[in-house]
């Protein structure tokens, strides 16, 4: 299992380097696609369908979009101007990522091994889950009854944005 | 734990892309590959060797080994935070587009007024 | 903008039906099996996205349609503010209680309030992804005219 996890995370990780390296710009899109593809894989081998299912529908729906607004305009990567500006951008991004690994192996070295999670928080979920809220489905039973909070955080969220794309776009009104 | 340190890299190879980008639909897709790989920390964090998915053929959860259900729950909400999120950085990008013609943050920076 | 050809055309009626039932399928049955309000939702908005995709429909029509979407999801929304504002007034006095009776496990009315949660959710997600979609294609129309 985790042999076969290491395999999709390492073509997934393959892929978004030839998707921030790429000259066109429809061929960066693709390789995006291949990403959240594998990932939708990965959520299948980890046991969760519901993920699985709403990682699969966003991921076409943004590839459709996308493919649409990239259509219309100017497809190819503009030229590198290797000037000082662009050094001094990719050296301190090499510093950044230098101390995101610092601080990457100090999270993680008190973390259990892949395989034997601690149900330390979920103790009280899941057995108290089929009593308390009648659902079958835990994840269910968890977002709207345990933590609906988060859900109608969500919605307003999701409402939020559709507010805003209308306003940006301003259509023409009704004269 | 070679799963976590390749997950992390998905994670570093995004940012990367993030702050060398000149274009804008290429800042927007390290954005989303950097999304992703937070969740893939998510729910790798939650796996149980030989678990089952999180729903419950029978109603007791005494003896069967279970998933744990909490991360997936996160990351069900992170998902679609994350679409609504690049909506509107879309609905941006194309106005910007409408207005300087070009995708070159560079440019978009140097005209002003 | 234009539709596609006539196969095109028959074959996007047939699939949307299925897909639309498939999608309200897996929102009605959101506390047996695996799915729930947003995945039911965003496939839901995958069924009206084909078929404006592969009917290419007018610019006032799509003007209306968007309207119509904008109101629904509005609708949704309050709707399960109010039906979570009611446990306010029922039981044991907290938002967001779950006053209606649990039931059997597996049968379809049970686990309480989270059936319409689910629902509305459902539609909300539903009538929020396709007014994106609808307001992005307005969008295009209304620059290349």
């Amino acid at each position: 299992m985790e042999l076969l996890l290491s395999f999709i995370i390492g073509f997934m990780v393959i892929a978004a380097v030839i998707a921030i390296k790429a000259r066109d710009l429809l061929s960066a899109i693709i390789a995006q696609g291949f990403v959240g593809y594998g990932l939708v894989i990965c959520f299948l081998l980890l046991r969760a369908p519901d993920l699985a299912i709403v990682q699969i529908v966003v991921e076409t729906m943004t590839l459709v979009i996308m493919v649409a607004i990239v259509l219309d305009s100017s497809r190819e990567e503009l030229q590198i101007r290797f000037d000082a500006r662009q050094a001094f951008t990719m050296v301190s991004a090499l510093i950044f990522m230098f101390l995101f690994i610092l601080f990457f192996r100090q999270a993680t070295a008190s973390l259990s091994p892949f395989g034997e999670a601690s149900l330390r928080m979920s103790e009280a979920y899941i057995y108290g889950a089929y009593e308390q809220t009648g659902s079958l489905n835990l994840v269910t039973g968890i977002l709207f009854d345990f933590r609906g909070y988060d859900t109608l955080g969500e919605a307003t969220v999701l409402f939020t944005a559709v507010m805003g794309v209308l306003t940006i776009i301003r259509l023409r009104g009704k004269k | 734990m070679t799963v976590y340190t390749l997950c992390f890299l998905l994670f570093l190879v995004g940012l990367y892309g993030v702050l060398t980008s000149r274009n804008l639909i290429k800042i927007v897709i390290s954005l989303t590959i950097m999304e992703f790989s937070v969740f893939l920390l998510l729910a790798l964090m939650g796996y149980i060797q030989g678990g089952d998915a999180p729903i419950l053929p029978l109603p007791s959860p005494d003896n069967q080994i279970i998933v744990d259900p909490l991360p997936q729950a996160m990351v069900l909400t992170a998902i679609v935070i994350a679409l609504a999120t690049n909506a509107m950085i879309l609905t941006i990008a194309i106005r910007l587009y409408k207005k300087y013609g070009t995708f070159d943050i560079r440019e978009i920076r140097d005209l002003k007024g | 903008m234009q539709g596609l050809s006539i196969i095109v055309k028959k074959v996007a009626q047939i699939m949307s039906a299925l897909i639309f039932i498939y999608g309200a399928y897996i929102i009605t049955h959101g506390h047996l099996t695996p799915g729930g309000g947003f995945a039911g939702g965003a496939l839901v908005a995958g069924a009206f996205m084909l078929l404006i995709l592969s009917f290419g429909a007018r610019f006032l029509a799509l003007k209306r349609e968007k309207e119509g979407s904008s109101f629904i999801e509005s609708l949704a929304v309050l709707l399960v503010l109010c039906l979570a504002t009611g446990g306010l007034f029922v039981g044991s006095l907290t938002f967001f209680h779950n006053y209606l009776p649990l039931g059997q496990a597996g049968h379809l009315v049970s686990a309480g309030l989270i059936p319409l949660y689910n629902i509305f959710i459902g539609i909300e997600v539903a009538a929020a992804l396709l007014s994106i979609f609808l307001v992005l294609i307005i969008y295009k129309e209304e620059i290349s005219l």
